[in-house]
Formats: C-alpha cells, sequence, structure tokens
C-alpha cells in the first residue's frame, strides 16, 4: 500500500480551524464525512486553555461520532500517527491538523516546560537562549561561521539576533491523506510519501553535541532524501536551518525555505507545503521535515514523490 | 482582534511535588552539602546531571562520584552557560554571570541556604579553584522529593461569539446561536460540534428552563465556594437547544430531579459584568415538571 498527500491548507493569524479544514478538504475535493481518521497536534500550555484540542473537535463536527486522536506534539507527528493508521488498514483517508496561538503567553518561557523537570525547567532557561547556546557551540566548533549569522538587527541572546528567529505568529495547518487508490481517484498527481521517519535525540543538553543533529540525520538517511529537488525545513532559527541543511546531506541544488512557524503547526506546514510542490507540477521529489523540543531534539522528514 | 472579543489577563500556577528517585536523592542531597555527583556508566563516562539508567546497558546507575565545582565553559550566551565541570564528560546548563564564555573557567556559586534543588547552584562565575573534594560522605538524611512552583502569566481572549455573550450577560441577557445547517440553538455560542460550522444568527433564550440531569456535590475540594451537599445540574434553557451547567438553590438537594422547571436568580444588576455569575443559582420555578420527551434529546 501507499499513503500520498491530496490536500492543504495553513493560516496564518488566526487559529480558526472551520476555514482551514474547509480550504484543505476542496484542495483533496473530499467531504468531511468521507474522512475516516482525524488527528491533531497542539499544546494547553501554548494557548493556556484546558482541553483546548477537545473544543477543536467542534470545528471538525464530530456528531455522530468519529475516530480522532491528538499529540502533544506538532502536528508532524500527527501526521505520522495516521500515515501508520492507513498502513494498518484502519483507514482509508485521513484530515490531520496542527494549531498554535502563541500570542496569549510568553512562548519563550512557556517552553522551559518541556525540559527536564528535575533539573534544567526549575531554572526557567528561555528557549532563545537555549537556541543561542546552540548557536555558539556550532561557532565554535567551526561548524558555522559569524558571517553565516551577520546580520545588522539587535541581540535577542548573542550570537542569535532578531533576523534569525523564525516569527511565531498564530496559526494552523491541515494535511489531507489518502491510502493508494483512493488518492488516484483524488488527484491527478498525488504526492506520495516514500519515506517517513522520525528520530529523538537524549534530553539532556549537555549529553550530546547541539553542533550535530544526530536525530536528523538518521531520519533523513531512514526516509531517504536522494534527488530531493526542494527541501521545506521547520528551522525555528537560522542556525538550525544551517545544522540541519549540513545533519541531513541535502545537496547544494535544494532550496531550503525559512517562513513563519506557529506552535504545533509550522512542522505540518512545511510538509504540506513540500507536497504542493508535487501536486502543482513544479516538483518530483520533495521533502518536509519537523522538529520538536529544545535545540533540534526530535526530528521527523517526511520524503515525498511524484510516482509511489 | 475582532471588536466583539474580550481579553482577561490569566495567570496560572501550581506547585509540582516529585519524588526523587535513588540518583537524583543522592544528586539533591550533594547539591545541599555543596557537593556535585555525577553518574558514571558502564563507558566510564561520568555525566552531570547524572542519568539514572545507563544508556548502553539501560541497567540503572549506582555509581556515583563526586566531581570538582569548577569547570571549564563548553557555550555561554547572556545569563545562561553549558559548563564541563573538572572529572565530568558531559556539561550542566545554569545560569551564569557576566564574562561567562566558551572556554572560560567557572566556579560554582552556591546559595547561601540550601535545601536540595538545583537552584541550591545559583550559577557560574569566572573563577579557578583547581581540584576534586574527595571522595563524598553518604548524607545521613537524603532529599527524597522537590516542590518546583510553576506560574505560567496569560492574555484571554475569547472568539468574537463568545465576547457578545458576555457582553450579553452584562445586561441580563442571555443569548445564544443558531446553527445555519442544523437550526439548534447553541448556548453559549460555538461551532456547530454537528455540522462543523460557525453559528451566525444570534438568538435570546429565556432565564428558566428544565434540569436534563444533575449531581449532588458531597465532596470538598479546594476553592470550594459553597458547603457540600449541593446540586450542579445541566439546566436546558427555554429556546436552547444545549442545557448550561450551574448551581441549583432553594430546595433540598434529595428533592431535584431530572425535567424540574428551574429559573435564574439574577443578583442585583449593579453587581453585573460579563460572566455567568450574574447569575446566583436556579431554583425551583413552580411550574409543573416537563415531560421526559421535551428533553430526552438533550441527555
Amino acid at each position: 500500500m501507499s499513503v500520498a498527500v491530496v490536500g492543504f491548507a495553513q493560516s496564518i493569524g488566526s487559529v480558526d480551524l472551520v476555514p482551514v479544514f474547509q480550504r484543505a478538504l476542496a484542495n483533496a475535493g473530499l467531504e468531511r464525512r468521507e474522512v475516516d481518521f482525524w488527528c491533531s497536534g497542539s499544546s494547553d500550555y501554548v494557548v493556556g486553555r484546558a482541553f483546548s484540542f477537545v473544543s477543536a473537535v467542534d470545528a471538525i463536527g464530530a456528531s455522530p461520532p468519529i475516530c480522532e486522536s491528538h499529540v502533544e506534539m506538532d502536528a508532524a507527528w500527527a501526521l505520522y500517527e495516521a500515515y501508520v493508521k492507513i498502513l494498518a488498514g484502519e483507514a482509508e483517508t485521513a484530515l490531520v491538523y496542527g494549531f498554535g496561538a502563541a500570542s496569549a503567553g510568553d512562548i519563550r518561557r512557556i517552553l522551559a516546560l518541556q525540559l527536564d523537570p528535575y533539573t534544567v525547567a526549575p531554572l526557567w532557561p528561555d528557549a532563545v537562549s537555549i537556541a543561542a547556546l546552540q548557536a555558539r557551540a556550532a561557532i565554535d566548533a567551526g561548524v558555522l561561521s559569524d558571517v553565516d549569522l551577520s546580520d545588522e538587527s539587535d541581540w535577542v541572546a548573542p550570537p542569535i539576533r532578531v533576523n534569525h528567529c523564525a516569527p511565531v505568529p498564530d496559526g494552523a495547518a491541515a494535511v489531507v491523506l489518502a491510502a493508494t487508490e483512493r488518492a488516484r481517484q483524488l488527484r491527478e498527481r498525488p504526492a506520495w510519501i516514500t519515506g517517513f521517519a522520525h528520530r529523538i535525540d537524549p534530553q539532556g543538553l549537555g549529553e550530546r553535541d547541539l553542533t550535530t543533529v544526530p536525530s536528523a540525520t538518521a531520519a533523513a538517511a531512514e526516509a531517504d532524501v536522494a534527488g530531493v529537488e526542494v527541501a521545506e525545513l521547520h528551522a525555528p532559527y537560522l542556525h538550525q536551518g544551517l545544522l540541519l541543511r549540513r545533519a541531513m546531506g541535502l545537496g547544494a541544488k535544494t532550496r531550503v525555505t525559512r517562513r513563519p512557524a506557529p506552535m504545533f503547526a509550522a512542522g505540518l506546514a512545511r510538509i504540506g507545503t513540500a507536497a504542493e510542490e508535487i501536486l502543482t507540477g513544479r516538483s518530483t521529489v520533495t521533502l518536509g521535515h519537523a522538529t520538536s523540543g529544545p535545540a533540534l531534539q526530535q526530528n521527523l522528514v517526511c520524503v515525498m514523490r511524484a510516482e509511489p | 482582534m475582532d471588536v466583539d472579543s474580550l481579553t482577561a489577563p490569566m495567570t496560572i500556577s501550581f506547585d509540582y511535588t516529585r519524588s526523587l528517585g535513588p540518583v537524583l536523592s543522592r544528586f539533591m542531597s550533594g547539591l545541599r552539602a555543596r557537593r556535585v555527583l555525577g553518574a558514571r556508566t558502564s563507558d566510564g563516562r561520568v555525566h552531570v546531571p547524572p542519568l539514572e539508567y545507563d544508556p548502553v546497558t539501560h541497567e540503572p546507575v549506582t555509581d556515583l562520584v563526586e566531581v570538582a565545582p569548577v569547570g571549564t565553559v563548553v557555550s555561554g550566551t547572556t545569563g545562561w552557560a553549558l559548563v564541563r565541570l573538572d572529572g565530568a564528560d558531559t556539561a550542566l546548563l545554569h545560569r551564569a554571570a557576566a564574562g561567562v564564555s566558551t572556554g572560560v573557567r567557572v566556579r560554582i556559586r552556591w546559595a547561601a541556604v540550601r535545601r536540595g534543588h538545583i537552584t541550591d547552584i545559583e550559577g557560574f562565575e569566572p573563577g579557578d579553584v583547581s581540584g576534586t573534594s574527595g571522595v563524598p560522605q553518604a548524607p545521613s538524611e537524603d532529599v527524597t522529593g522537590i516542590v518546583t512552583p510553576i506560574t505560567l502569566e496569560y492574555t484571554h481572549t475569547t472568539s468574537p461569539g463568545e465576547g457578545r455573550y458576555l457582553r450579553a450577560l452584562q445586561e441580563g441577557r442571555i443569548t445564544g446561536r443558531r446553527c445555519p445547517v442544523c437550526r439548534k440553538v447553541y448556548v453559549p455560542p460555538r461551532i456547530c460540534p454537528v455540522d462543523g460550522v460557525h453559528t451566525e444568527e444570534i438568538v435570546e433564550v429565556a432565564d428558566h428552563g428544565t434540569i436534563t440531569t444533575f449531581c449532588v456535590v458531597n465532596v470538598p475540594f479546594a476553592g470550594q465556594r459553597l458547603t457540600p451537599p449541593y446540586v450542579v445540574a445541566q439546566v436546558l434553557l427555554d429556546g436552547a437547544d444545549i442545557p448550561i451547567p450551574h448551581l441549583v438553590t432553594g430546595i433540598d438537594a434529595a428533592e431535584v430531579r431530572m425535567g424540574m422547571r428551574v429559573a435564574a436568580s439574577w443578583r442585583d444588576p449593579a453587581e453585573w459584568s460579563t460572566t455567568p455569575e450574574n447569575i446566583a443559582h436556579f431554583e425551583p420555578s413552580g411550574e409543573p415538571d416537563a415531560p421526559y420527551e421535551t428533553y430526552a434529546e438533550h441527555l
């Protein structure tokens, strides 16, 4: 069996899921009731609302009951769950969505709660400072140069400057998946997922070499990035895009884009954007990447091709 | 932001109490005694902070060794540093004083009062006191748990629909919105959970209705405002298709029943705000009970 991306939509500035679902389903040519499995990624801590993923289910229209699941991670990992669900034969179609409204709180502080709860989180290191420790280590190790990070904008946490940080607007994204025959019915040129893998590096920031990204290297190797023409990388900071490109062995012809990164939707949106390259006939091999955790701790790679 | 939306500051706060396993218990107890213990794993590497399980053999770590309170900065930024203490093979993240950058020799600045917590270390400051302080003594009373207060501040913003609902409450009116597809009226307004569309038409509903179901609260809990036993009921307001939860008083808890007709008891209008608490509670209206069929669909 093969699984393909057949639809995608995103919104920047709003977490209203209703229009995002409508656009993604219209893009796929699928009716809401034809979706076999719904899966989402979000975090109550980001939006400051208990069970926010439950109220989000309203936008699905969940009566009569639907088949639904959720991950407290970027929705790219929800996409992986849906992908496995389809491969297991338990669904033929799936809609995966992610949303995050970082504007509700201080996201750089909130992200401290994903750190070791005994020896790190109680210190409240902010997310940019942790990324800065990685960038500094990469420069000192000669992996990056000061030139790579040259910029005139203000310091946030040296060597990270304002312009190095991808904006974190409120936003949402949705991707529609379909199994072999269904995908062929729905789209002339589905974006076939030919490689999909995710890996994780150790939790301790001092336990790993921050200048290499072994989890990205391993995920890229398993997903097989050979021939990738467009790589959509989820890089919250400039230096992370550079480290990822190196870790994943992406060639010079690969386009690496940096875009606004709404919490818990950004990685899924990277995959959706890479899929669109194939759906529209602009490319034949593309890659969508997502990261989660501090300093690129977890990485997911989804390779899509015009042929299954 | 939509003009109809309302915003309010919201602080959430909780003291997380975490028990410590044998490794972190000894590590935290060591900090209290101004000693830093690392975990030695099967490959001979010493990890600070300590690992609880060996990443190679997956066996529990039992070999803790003392490392120096001085070390070398592996990476630093304003206010923070990763420091490899002398005798350790991994780096510890902590706060850092000015002048702490890669390669600089630093020492731990201990907190004056220590309790067995990572904050027993205040941070790193430039300085080089060489040598380790010898084999550790087993602390007589190990720390077995830590308390970590977590506080986060948000600006809570309502949806435009919620905002208009709350503003109407301030005027003593209860409003819902009708789904353009199934025609059901939702109070408070929400996306139609059946059709997955926004509800737009604003519908005023009555301030009286029918108890569809209820529970008698007998359990005391932190922050409770009423003395148990008291009744929390689902009230299906006349004109609405979904019940709202509220308090029912003015009647013995044992007398409350499904189908009972109740009416809102509003507070003094001078106290009204953008909140359902403008209604103090519901109480029996004296009407005959509603037939089961009238609310069966709403259970």
